[in-house]
């Protein structure tokens, strides 16, 4: 084993060139708000650079695509109705921290003139009981629809994911009870603060709501990592490759997949009450299917059950979606081109998609499993049905 | 047969129908604590059904299975694991995208607490059952003769170590029934036979009680101790390896009328 010495040293420095990758990156992430404006200032890239409020949504849009993961890159299950939970949880933050129930007068832990009707608790609790909410209701929806697999469960997702937008443009009026305001959706929400400290009183808000963002997508990010490895990641991932033999080997089917669910529900659930307290308002037409596509065009860019990749490809088209393509397209413009892309954005995502699937169809930042997917082929037809006892496919047939 | 108050598992007229086809035809069936029993059929005799009945793939139209004292028809296949009844397949479906260790771990999911909070948190309990069920992964792995290659992704283990790894998985769920569905289909001569040794010695180092398929009648001969013989979903025979040998309904089964004269 005289290669051994030779190899030691060189997986040192590499994980330490990774760890300090990770650290530069997390500089850079913190700072990002001191340091845009010289960043602006630059030549040619300059007029690239996003703003710290368009930073703040991109960074909640990746920790959404981050919760998406868990249940599509971990567990394997094809959520499409992503957007519910969002929702939920956007709704939750209308719900505690508004005018919206004006008949009572609830006050704990706001920032808000004590004497403003409606319920109005601390917003940092309501990140917390949005996400629990959240998961409440992904529990709900799951316990139901999780028992299909595959294309099914996609369809009944689907489904889903235009429900609750419908409900909640048409629940202003249930037997006269106003619980979502309709179409014109609620606000003012409230403001993140500390006591008399209001983020949106701040001249530097952006830059608050930024740091409070870049917390929320660590934490994101050290679930994920922890969730990954453990006894529970494993059994998802086993769940994804061969759900019988998972079933055989005494993982419980639909408890382990709810579990996915209920995790990918809580951090939507949460980001979406914090986007919610950011744009100040929790509005019907943001809660469309697009946008649980878009999410779901994040996890396959970058790479399926990867939590760099996914990171990386959410940064990606989070930017483009929020100001890349317009920005580029003025400099078309500029340059005496008449195409605006950001009237084409979906037509350049399912581009960017098709090209990725025919040339790097494990994304950008592969997860190290599916490398070997692509290069050793999986068979993964199941050949009966542990919910659906007594389905036979073809194969069973020749089974036995 | 062994004194009826001794048997692990004890089927009584189970059937499956499927659509008008009869896959178990009122099957009796029993197996004492701690032997090695084999079930030998031609094909389509209806054995890994049978099978799939035990494990609560599927669930039989009638009938009922007690293991140990305990009715597991009706019960999830995860539950019946948590019993103790572990299996192998017939054509393997290992976790391709694992490594040999981690589909070990995941046979012992059932026997293990950790959490979702305490996994994210790495409760000093959690840290130490995960690498705990690590070191028992790689004992198991050794055990079942891979001390080799641990983490390595199963799908690019070679063919003979993947059921070494299904073995060793199936044992993870420290089983005191294990199932083994035609676990020599395509070993080597003397694969087989470091392969019979091997369920020898582990039904007498854990206590095991060990039911498999084969189609290898040097293996259901050399090793199991009572053989049951399947045709058309029903049960035609059982009794020692030599009686079954000598028993005509069988030799008719198997070469077609008139073989046995």
């Amino acid at each position: 084993m005289s290669t051994q010495g030779d190899v030691r040293p060189g997986v040192r420095s590499r994980v330490q060139r990774t760890w300090l990758l990770i650290g530069g990156l997390l500089v850079l992430g913190i700072v990002y708000p001191l340091i845009v404006d010289s960043l602006k200032s630059l030549p040619l890239i300059g007029d690239f650079v996003p703003r710290t409020d368009s930073m703040v949504t991109i960074l909640i849009g990746v920790m959404m695509a981050l919760g998406l993961n868990m249940v599509v890159g971990y567990a394997g299950l094809l959520d499409l109705g992503y957007v519910a939970f969002y929702a939920a949880g956007a709704y939750t933050a209308g719900w505690l921290a508004s005018q919206q129930f004006s008949q009572v007068t609830v006050h704990f832990g706001s920032t808000v003139s004590p004497d403003l009707s409606g319920i109005h608790l601390s917003m940092w609790l309501i990140l917390i009981l949005a996400g629990v909410f959240t998961t409440i209701v992904g529990i709900l929806i799951g316990l139901p629809t999780l028992r299909l697999r595959g294309d099914y469960l996609a369809i009944v997702t689907l489904g889903f994911g235009e429900i609750v937008p419908q409900f909640v443009r048409n629940a202003d009026s249930i037997k006269g009870f106003d619980l979502t305001n309709g179409t014109f959706g609620i606000a003012p929400i409230d403001s993140l603060g500390i006591g008399g400290f209001v983020f949106r009183e701040q001249s530097n808000k952006q830059d608050l709501y930024y740091w409070t963002a870049i917390g929320l997508l660590l934490l994101t990010i050290f679930a994920s990592v922890r969730l990954r490895d453990s006894r529970l990641g494993r059994a998802w991932i086993a769940i994804r490759e061969d759900e019988t033999a998972a079933a055989a080997m005494g993982v419980p089917l639909m408890r382990t997949k709810t579990w996915a669910y209920a995790m990918g529900a809580f951090i939507g659930g949460v980001a979406g009450a914090f986007l919610a307290s950011f744009r100040a308002g929790a509005f019907p037409a943001d809660f469309y299917f697009n946008f649980s596509i878009f999410l779901l065009c994040m996890v396959v860019l970058g790479g399926m059950g990867s939590i760099w990749g996914v990171l990386v490809g959410g940064l990606i088209l989070g930017y483009l979606n929020i100001e890349g393509l317009a920005t580029i397209g003025s400099k078309v413009q500029q340059g005496g081109l008449d195409f605006d892309p950001t009237k084409y954005q979906f037509g350049i995502y399912g581009v960017i998609i098709v090209l990725m699937m025919l040339f790097r169809p494990t994304g950008l930042i592969p997860e190290r499993r599916h490398k070997i997917e692509v290069a050793e082929g999986v068979h993964d037809t199941p050949f009966y049905d542990v919910q659906l006892e007594g389905t036979l496919t073809d194969r069973d047939q020749s089974d036995d | 047969m062994a004194a009826p108050a001794d048997n692990l598992l004890v089927a009584t007229q189970v059937r499956k129908e499927f659509g008008g086809l009869v896959a178990s035809n009122d099957i009796d069936f029993a197996i004492p604590r701690g032997s090695i029993v084999a079930l030998i059929g031609p094909n389509g005799a209806g054995k890994t059904t049978f099978f799939n009945q035990i494990t609560g793939v599927y669930v039989p139209t009638s009938g009922s299975i007690m293991f140990d004292g305990v009715e597991v028809v009706g019960k999830p296949p995860h539950a019946i694991v948590e019993l103790g009844i572990g299996r192998t397949f017939q054509n393997i479906r290992l976790f391709a995208q694992m490594t040999a260790v981690e589909n070990v771990q995941v046979g012992m999911h059932c026997r293990l607490r950790g959490g979702i909070f305490g996994s994210i948190l790495h409760t000093p309990r959690v840290k130490r059952e995960e690498r705990e069920s690590r070191e028992r992964a790689r004992e198991l792995l050794t055990y079942c003769g891979l001390p080799r290659r641990h983490e390595e992704y199963a799908g690019t283990l070679p063919y003979g170590d993947q059921r070494r790894l299904e073995a060793a998985r199936a044992l993870a769920t420290d089983p005191k029934l294990l199932l083994l569905d035609e676990p020599t289909a395509g070993m080597n001569p003397q694969e087989t036979a470091d392969f019979t040794d091997f369920v020898r010695r582990a039904r007498d180092d854990k206590g095991l009680t060990v039911l498999l398929i084969e189609h290898d009648m040097k293996v259901v001969m050399g090793v199991s101790e009572h053989v049951t013989v399947l045709e058309y979903g029903a049960k035609i025979a059982e009794g020692s390896p030599a009686e079954i040998q000598a028993n005509e309904r069988v030799i008719e089964a198997y070469l077609g009328k008139g073989a046995a004269a």
